[in-house]
């Protein structure tokens, strides 16, 4: 009789953050690496901290202003998401008028790509001069930049309905409504929610830029001070926090998306 | 042998087939540069309540057209269709089409899939879903009926998509080389799937196919098509006794046709033997 000793392949982490450790050990051993590197390059050649300061000194100072970095991450997160918001609120509509009107599919779609090459970010000047100093120009910075790739992506995701699919419903006697809530809508939704990736995206940049150019607060304004006041460790504080909100706001769309394709997922692991 | 038409209608079992009837049934398409393309040449054909036809042909002889026209999808520059002895003007009802390419939804799973007509239709839910999971269950399918298409092979993904096409009761099936992207073996077995199922329901079948073995082994006759413009060039009476299965491949009736089909390609210069 032979005793089978079961030998597992690796030690099993069991909470969920084990799980998550063990996926990403080795994306986090290169971000530890860097980090090492740089404080330890910053204490031993005795970089002073208005040029580069240490991770250590960064986290430091974030802990220290808390309330003012969150107060400003506060007034970029409004803009961020109004300009986001009327993205969507305008792409979808205007991708629905591409796919089923002529005249938008011949002359506004065209004539939106063309648009396009414009770089949006050189039109924040103007917007200032128009809309002023308020929350606008920020809001129409980060509509203008976050609305391209949320247009096009949605026209092509409804446009790639096959046509034998077409054929099916409308052979089953559905009409034009039924054939889009049923096929078109659905069938597009992978291609919309990647174009609300890169949307998202681009609505961060859209919202500093536009913070850049004439603010009073926000993070894009904190750096522009902080610039200004030679304070360097805080101008490192409120790209961190930035990028935090950038990173949030992406995954709260994959979040998102993951919730109303469950679908999606099992297609793209049996690939 | 030949049989007179009618006589072979007669002695069917009645079942849920409604006949269809095409006289000077013409497609001319507008050609993307101006002038036009003559699709389908002048067609008359009838086919009988619960009968099963085969159309074969080399591409481009129109095959899909006269299907899509018989579905009502698009419009015949001449002539009159009738199915079920009305004339047809827009989609019509009582049919199910099976393409090559399945088209299931990605988004629904299997069994939601096979519901789909149920809910363009808005047909009754409660008994039309018994009626689809017991479809799937005859082919195999009684596992999957929760999983995403993704999740199924090419020949369970065709299955579930003539599941969808059955759920309805259609009187009329049409097939689209249905089984046209399927492997050798698969294929094989789809067609004693797909005459099982008919010669339970009896409706009636159009079935447009590349694979003259597939027509003779699955039709009551064989339309046999030229191309440019599309006409019929044979219709080949098959009264082989059934079930069919792989022993009728090697009878001589069998043989006989496939051979007869065969000579039309090669006089139609579709096959070539130099």
């Amino acid at each position: 009789m032979t005793v089978i000793e079961e030998i597992p392949y690796s030690r099993a982490v069991p909470s969920a953050l084990g799980g998550w450790i063990n996926r990403n050990a080795p994306v986090l051993c290169v971000f530890a690496a860097i980090f090492a590197g740089w404080e330890l390059a910053v204490r031993t050649l005795g970089i002073p901290d208005f040029i580069l300061p240490s991770p250590s000194t960064i986290v430091i100072k974030i802990v220290l202003s808390w309330q003012l970095l969150l107060w400003n991450a506060f007034v970029t997160l409004q803009e961020i998401l109004l300009g986001f918001g009327l993205s969507v609120a305008v792409a979808i509509p205007l991708a629905i008028a591409v796919v089923y009107s002529g005249i938008f599919e011949r002359v506004a779609f065209p004539f939106m790509v063309s648009l396009q090459t414009i770089p949006k970010v050189a039109l924040a000047p103007i917007l200032v001069m128009w809309l002023g100093y308020g929350i606008m120009p920020k809001v129409m910075v980060a509509f203008l930049i976050s609305f391209f790739p949320i247009v096009i992506n949605s026209v092509i995701g409804m446009r790639s309905a096959e046509k034998e699919m077409i054929y099916l419903v409308q052979s089953m006697g559905a009409g034009e409504l039924t054939t889009f809530i049923k096929i078109r809508l659905p069938k597009a939704l992978p291609s919309i929610f990647g174009g609300l990736k890169v949307g998202m995206g681009q609505a961060v940049v859209g919202a500093t830029v536009g913070e850049f150019i004439a603010a009073e607060n926000g993070l894009g304004y904190l750096q522009l001070i902080s610039q200004v006041r030679l304070d360097t460790p805080l101008l490192f504080a409120a790209v961190v926090v930035l990028s935090i909100l950038g990173v949030l706001l992406f995954n709260i769309v994959g979040l998102v998306e993951r919730l109303a394709l469950p679908w999606s997922r099992v297609a793209t692991q049996s690939e | 042998m030949i049989r007179d038409d009618r006589s072979a209608l007669a002695a069917k079992p009645s079942g849920a087939g409604v006949p269809i009837m095409l006289r000077n049934v013409s497609k001319r398409y507008r050609a993307a540069r101006g002038g036009e393309v003559q699709a389908l040449g002048e067609i008359d054909l009838s086919v009988g309540a619960g009968e099963f036809v085969s159309i074969v042909g080399p591409s481009g002889c129109g095959k899909s057209t006269l299907l899509m026209l018989i579905a009502g999808l698009i419009p015949p520059t001449t002539g009159v269709i009738e199915v079920d002895t009305r004339a047809v003007k827009g989609a019509v009802d009582n049919i199910a089409i099976v393409f090559q390419r399945d088209v299931l939804l990605d988004w629904r799973t299997v069994l939601g899939n096979v519901l789909l007509p149920v809910e363009i239709k808005k047909l009754d839910p409660s008994t039309h879903r018994l009626k689809a999971r017991e479809l799937l269950r005859s082919v195999g399918l009684a596992e999957f009926e929760e999983k995403y298409p993704a999740e199924l092979s090419g020949g369970m993904r065709q299955r579930a998509a003539i599941c969808r096409a059955l759920v309805q009761d259609p009187g009329l099936l049409l097939m689209d080389e249905p089984f046209g992207a399927l492997d050798a073996l698969t294929r094989e077995q789809m067609n004693l799937d797909l005459q099982r199922m008919w010669l339970r329901d009896r409706n009636t079948v159009l079935f447009i196919t590349h694979s003259i073995e597939e027509a003779v082994l699955l039709s009551d006759r064989v339309v046999v098509m030229s191309s440019r413009p599309g006409c019929i060039a044979d219709i080949v009476m098959n009264d082989l006794p059934r079930p069919r299965g792989a022993h009728t491949r090697s009878e001589a009736g069998f043989l006989e046709h496939v051979e007869r089909i065969r000579r039309h390609f090669l006089a139609l210069g579709v096959l070539s033997e130099t």
